[in-house]
C-alpha cells in the first residue's frame, strides 16, 4: 500500500485529487472567515466551495499521476529519475492508463480518448434530435434541452475535433520528420492527461445543481455569468482543454522548427507538417483569448467582478469580442490539420505529386494571417459599432480565396494521376472536397452582411457549421485515421466496412444538414427545444437521417476495434506512399529510427525517375548524390 | 499538356450544370415572404450569390468527376502518374479569379447595405423592450403610449426601432422583413425597416436567453396608417418607470455613428 502510495499512478493521483479539493475547501473557508463572509455559502450563486476545487482538484491528480515528478525533483534540487526509456512504447493495454511519455502512445491515447467523446458528444446529438423529430416538448425540458446542445457543441469542438488532429499528428508527425520524439515528451504527456479532466468537467456539469451548462458552447454573458452552477464547469473545463491545446502547440512547433531530419527544408516538409505548423501558431495566439474570456466569466460569477455587468459599468459586447477573437481562429484550428491530412491521401492515392505545393503551404499561411483579422463576422447583428462591419466582411471574403487554392490545388493534383479508390481514405478525402466546397460557399454568403442579418443565429448557421465541421473536419479525420490505421496498429482495416461507413456517413450527412439550410431561410432559428409546426416534416426527415448516420458511426467502431485485434497484418507502406512514416514497420519501433533518415528531396515526388524523399540509415550508398528537391513549378 | 484535356467540353459542361443547378433553386422561395422595402434587395443579392455559387459548384463537380472518370487507375496498374508539380499561369488564375469574384460580392453587398439601413426624413421612432421571454413595445412619438405581446406599426412608413434589454441579450428578427438586431443590456442598439405589405406577422428571438427562448415571440401587425393611429389611441398604458429609467441609463446611443458615438 505504502508503495502504491509512494509510486506516480493512479492511487497517488486519486490521492492527490482528494488532497487538493480538500485544500481547495479549506482554502475557501480560510479566506472567507478571513474577509469576515459567513464561513459556509449563502449567496444563490458562485459556489466557491465547489469552483475551487475544481480548480484543485485536477491539479492534484495530474500531480499525484506523475505528470510533475521529474520537473518537481529537478527544481527541488532532488535527484531525479533519469529516463531509462522504460517507459517508452506500450506492452499491454494497460501501459495506455499511466504517464507515458512516447509520443506514439500518447497519439493513440489521444486518439482513443477523443474517440471515446465523439461517441458521447453524438449520443447528445441523438438526444437533440429526438427532442427535435417533432414540435412541441416530447423528451426533455427546455432547460435540460439547452444543457444538451450546449455539451454537444463543447464536447465535440474541444474534447473531439480539435484534440484528435493534436493526436493523429502527435503520432505521425515526429516520423514524419524523422525526429525520435516530440521535443518536450514531458510536456506532451501533462497536455494529453489534462484533456480526460476537461472532459469530466464538460460530463460532470449535468450533475451539478441546475443542470449542466446551459448558454451555448458560445457562453455569451450576461446569460452565462447568471447561469446556474454547471457554467462553471465549463469554464474551468475550457482552462485544461486550452490549456492542453496551448502546450501541444508550442511542442509542435518546436518540433517542427527544430527537430527536422538532416535535409528536409522548409520546402521539402509534407503539407500535413505545414498544415500543423500553421494551426500551432494559431492555437498558441489565440487560445489564451478563450481562456481570458472563460476566466473573466467565471470571476464575475464567483468573485463579482464587474467584465460583463452593465449593472456595474461592464461592457456586454465585450465578451464576444474576446470570444470571437479566439473562436474564429478555432474553426481553423480545426480545419488546416485536416487539410494537411487530406494533402497526403490524395497525392498518395493518386499517385501524383501535390499540385503547386508551395502554392499549397503558402495559402496555409495566408489563412492564418486572414483568420486573426474576421472575428466580428460573427456579431454583424450584436449591435456591436457597425462601421466594423464592412472591412470584416471583405477580409472574411477574401480568406475564400486561399480555401479555393487549396480545393482547385487537390483537383489539380488529380489530373494526370492513376486514382486508386480503394481505399476508404481517398473515398472520405474525395467526399470532402464536395461537401467542404458546400460550406466554404454557404460561408460566403454569411460573409456578405445584408444576408447574414437574416439568417444569422437561424438553421442555416447550423447547416453551414455542420456542412464544415462535420464534412469537412470530421471527413478528414476519418481519411486520417484509415490512411494510417495500418501504420498505428499494425494491421489493416475491413475496406467492405470502410465504404459501409463512407456511404452511409455521406448519406446521412447530406440528409441531415442539407434540409437545415432551408428551414433556417425560411424562419426557424436555432437553439429552440421547440419550432413553428410548419417545420415538422422538414425536422422528422432530418432527425431519421441524424439517427442512420449516428448508426453507421458504430460500423466504423467495430471495424476498428475487430481489425486492431483480428485485422490482417500490414505491411510498412501498403498505400505505396513515400514521406517517413511509411518507411518504418508498422506500427513503427520504439526509438522510431535506428538512426535518423536523411532527408534528398520533396515528399510527393511521385512519378520522377529515380526521385527518392529520405534515405533511412544502412542504405546511404544506394544514392550517391542526394538530388535537389525538385518541387516548384514546371 | 492541358491540350490533351477537352476544355471546352468541361466548359460546357459547367455552364449546363450552373444553369441546372440555379435554375431548381431559384425556382424555390428559399426566404419566404417579403414583407418589407429591404426585402426584395436582401433577396436580389442572394439569388446572384446562388448562381455565382452554382458556378463554383459546378466547375468543381466538373473538374472532380471528370477526373475520377479518366484518370482512374486500372485494376492491377501499380504505376505513378505523370509527374506534374505545377502550373504558374493556372495557379495564379485560380489565386486571382476568386478575388475578384469576393471583391465584387463585397461591394455588391456594401451597396445593399447602405440601401436597406439608410435612414430617411422622419421615421417613426418604436421602442423594443426585452426581456426573459416576453416583448414589449413604447411609442415615444404617440404620448409614449406602451403594449405587451403584439407590436403595431403602419405600412409604408419608414420605423427605426430603439432597441432595450432588460436582463440577457435577446435578439428581434422578423423574417418577412429581412431585420435582426440583437437587443443587449446596457446599450441601446437600432434596426431601421420600412414595411410594405399589410399583414400578422412574427416576431421571433434569435439569440439564446435561457429555458424560455423558443417561446419568446410577438405578434406583429402591419396595417394602413388609418387603423394604426386608431389602435395607438386606444392603448391605455405608457411606458412604466422601470423602462423609462432603462432608456435613460443606456450608456450607447446609436451603434450607427461612427467611432466613438456608441462609447459610455
Amino acid at each position: 500500500m505504502i508503495a502504491a502510495i509512494k509510486q506516480p499512478g493512479w492511487i497517488r493521483g486519486v490521492l492527490g485529487a482528494a488532497l487538493a479539493a480538500a485544500f481547495g475547501v479549506g482554502l475557501v473557508v480560510l479566506l472567507r472567515d478571513v474577509s469576515g463572509l459567513p464561513i459556509w455559502q449563502t449567496e444563490q450563486t458562485g459556489y466557491p466551495h465547489v469552483v475551487v476545487p475544481l480548480i484543485t482538484g485536477p491539479l492534484g491528480f495530474l500531480a499525484g499521476f506523475g505528470c510533475f515528478d521529474y520537473w518537481l525533483r529537478w527544481a527541488a534540487g532532488m535527484p531525479t529519475i533519469p529516463d531509462d526509456h522504460s517507459q517508452h512504447g506500450a506492452k499491454s493495454w494497460k501501459d495506455y492508463f499511466r504517464f507515458n511519455t512516447d509520443h506514439k502512445v500518447i497519439g493513440i491515447q489521444y486518439i482513443c480518448t477523443t474517440f471515446f467523446f465523439f461517441f458521447v458528444g453524438g449520443l447528445l446529438a441523438m438526444l437533440i434530435r429526438a427532442e427535435l423529430a417533432q414540435p412541441g416538448t416530447q423528451i426533455v425540458d427546455a432547460a435540460t434541452y439547452n444543457s444538451l446542445f450546449s455539451t454537444h457543441a463543447g464536447i465535440m469542438i474541444f474534447l473531439f475535433v480539435i484534440p484528435v488532429f493534436a493526436g493523429i499528428a502527435n503520432y505521425v508527425l515526429p516520423l514524419m520528420i524523422g525526429a525520435p520524439d516530440m521535443a518536450f515528451p514531458r510536456l506532451n504527456a501533462l497536455s494529453f492527461w489534462m484533456l480526460p479532466l476537461a472532459g469530466m468537467l464538460f460530463v460532470g456539469s449535468f450533475l451539478a445543481p441546475g443542470g449542466g451548462f446551459d448558454a451555448g458552447w458560445t457562453g455569451y454573458a450576461p446569460l452565462s455569468t447568471g447561469a446556474p452552477l454547471g457554467q462553471s464547469f465549463f469554464n474551468l473545463g475550457v482552462q485544461f482543454a486550452g490549456a492542453s491545446s496551448i502546450a501541444t502547440a508550442l511542442n509542435f512547433l518546436v518540433t517542427i522548427i527544430t527537430m527536422r531530419a538532416p535535409g528536409m527544408t522548409f520546402w521539402r516538409m509534407p503539407l500535413l507538417v505545414w498544415a500543423n505548423l500553421s494551426t500551432s501558431l494559431l492555437v498558441v495566439a489565440a487560445t489564451p483569448f478563450i481562456a481570458g474570456a472563460q476566466f473573466m466569466v467565471l470571476m464575475d460569477r464567483v468573485l463579482h467582478t464587474q467584465f460583463f455587468q452593465f449593472t456595474g459599468g461592464g461592457d456586454v459586447i465585450s465578451y464576444q469580442h474576446i470570444f470571437w477573437f479566439y473562436s474564429h481562429p478555432a474553426v481553423y484550428i480545426m480545419m488546416l490539420p485536416g487539410f494537411g491530412i487530406i494533402s497526403e491521401v490524395i497525392s498518395t492515392h493518386a499517385r501524383k505529386p501535390i499540385f503547386g505545393y508551395r502554392l499549397m503551404a503558402l495559402a496555409l499561411i495566408g489563412i492564418v494571417v486572414l483568420s486573426y483579422s474576421v472575428w466580428a463576422h460573427h456579431m454583424f447583428v450584436a449591435g456591436m459599432f457597425s462601421w466594423l462591419r464592412v472591412p470584416m466582411m471583405i477580409t472574411t471574403l477574401l480568406i475564400a480565396v486561399p480555401t479555393g487554392i487549396k480545393i482547385f490545388s487537390w483537383l489539380g493534383t488529380l489530373y494526370f494521376g492513376k486514382i486508386h479508390t480503394y481505399s476508404t481514405s481517398m473515398l472520405f478525402a474525395l467526399a470532402f472536397i464536395v461537401t467542404f466546397t458546400i460550406g466554404g460557399i454557404s460561408g460566403v454568403m454569411l460573409g456578405m452582411v445584408p444576408i447574414d442579418i437574416h439568417v444569422s443565429d437561424t438553421y442555416f448557421i447550423v447547416a453551414h457549421i455542420h456542412f464544415v465541421l462535420f464534412g469537412g473536419s470530421v471527413f478528414t479525420i476519418f481519411a486520417g485515421i484509415y490512411h494510417w490505421f495500418p501504420k498505428i496498429t499494425g494491421r489493416m482495416y475491413d475496406e467492405k466496412l470502410g465504404r459501409i461507413h463512407f456511404w452511409g456517413t455521406v448519406i446521412g450527412t447530406w440528409g441531415t444538414f442539407i434540409p437545415m439550410h432551408w428551414i433556417g431561410m425560411d424562419g426557424m432559428p436555432r437553439r429552440v427545444a421547440d419550432y413553428a409546426t410548419q417545420f415538422g416534416d422538414w425536422n422528422l426527415l432530418i432527425s431519421c437521417c441524424a439517427f442512420f448516420l449516428g448508426a453507421v458511426q458504430l460500423v466504423f467502431l467495430y471495424n476498428m476495434i475487430v481489425s486492431w485485434r483480428f485485422g490482417p497484418r500490414a505491411e510498412a507502406n501498403p498505400w505505396r506512399a513515400n514521406s517517413i512514416e511509411w518507411l518504418v514497420s508498422s506500427p513503427p519501433p520504439v526509438f522510431n529510427f535506428d538512426e535518423i533518415p536523411r532527408v534528398v528531396g520533396g515528399p510527393y515526388e511521385f512519378g520522377v525517375p529515380g526521385a527518392r524523399h529520405a534515405i533511412m540509415a544502412g542504405e546511404g550508398a544506394e544514392v550517391a548524390q542526394p538530388e535537389p528537391s525538385v518541387v516548384g513549378q514546371t | 499538356m492541358y491540350g490533351r484535356l477537352p476544355i471546352a467540353k468541361m466548359l460546357a459542361a459547367t455552364v449546363a450544370l450552373t444553369a441546372a443547378i440555379s435554375a431548381v433553386m431559384l425556382s424555390i422561395n428559399w426566404d419566404g415572404q417579403e414583407a418589407s422595402t429591404a426585402a426584395p434587395k436582401i433577396d436580389d443579392l442572394l439569388n446572384v450569390m446562388i448562381v455565382l455559387s452554382s458556378f463554383v459548384f459546378s466547375l468543381v463537380m466538373v473538374m472532380l468527376f471528370y477526373a475520377l472518370w479518366k484518370f482512374k487507375a486500372k485494376p492491377g496498374d501499380e504505376s505513378d502518374g505523370e509527374p506534374i508539380h505545377g502550373n504558374t499561369r493556372l495557379e495564379v488564375a485560380w489565386t486571382v479569379i476568386p478575388t475578384i469574384i469576393v471583391l465584387f460580392g463585397a461591394g455588391y453587398s456594401w451597396s445593399v447595405l447602405n440601401d436597406i439601413e439608410r435612414v430617411e426624413g422622419n421615421p417613426m421612432t418604436v421602442d423594443v423592450f426585452s426581456q426573459q421571454y416576453a416583448w414589449s413595445f413604447g411609442y415615444p412619438g404617440k404620448g409614449n403610449k406602451f403594449v405587451e405581446g403584439e407590436l403595431h406599426v403602419p405600412v409604408n412608413r419608414q420605423i427605426q426601432f430603439k432597441m432595450h434589454s432588460q436582463d440577457v441579450i435577446h435578439s428581434f428578427w422578423v423574417p418577412e422583413w429581412r431585420v435582426k438586431k440583437d437587443n443587449v443590456p446596457g446599450i441601446t442598439t437600432t434596426a431601421t425597416v420600412t414595411p410594405d405589405r399589410v399583414g400578422t406577422y412574427q416576431l421571433i428571438c434569435t439569440e439564446l436567453c435561457g429555458f424560455g427562448h423558443a417561446s419568446m415571440r410577438a405578434k406583429v401587425v402591419v396595417e394602413p396608417p388609418a387603423q394604426f393611429r386608431k389602435w395607438v389611441a386606444g392603448l391605455k398604458e405608457t411606458v412604466p418607470a422601470p423602462y423609462m429609467e432603462s432608456i435613460r441609463q443606456d450608456t450607447g446611443t446609436n451603434p450607427a455613428e461612427p467611432l466613438g458615438a456608441g462609447g459610455a
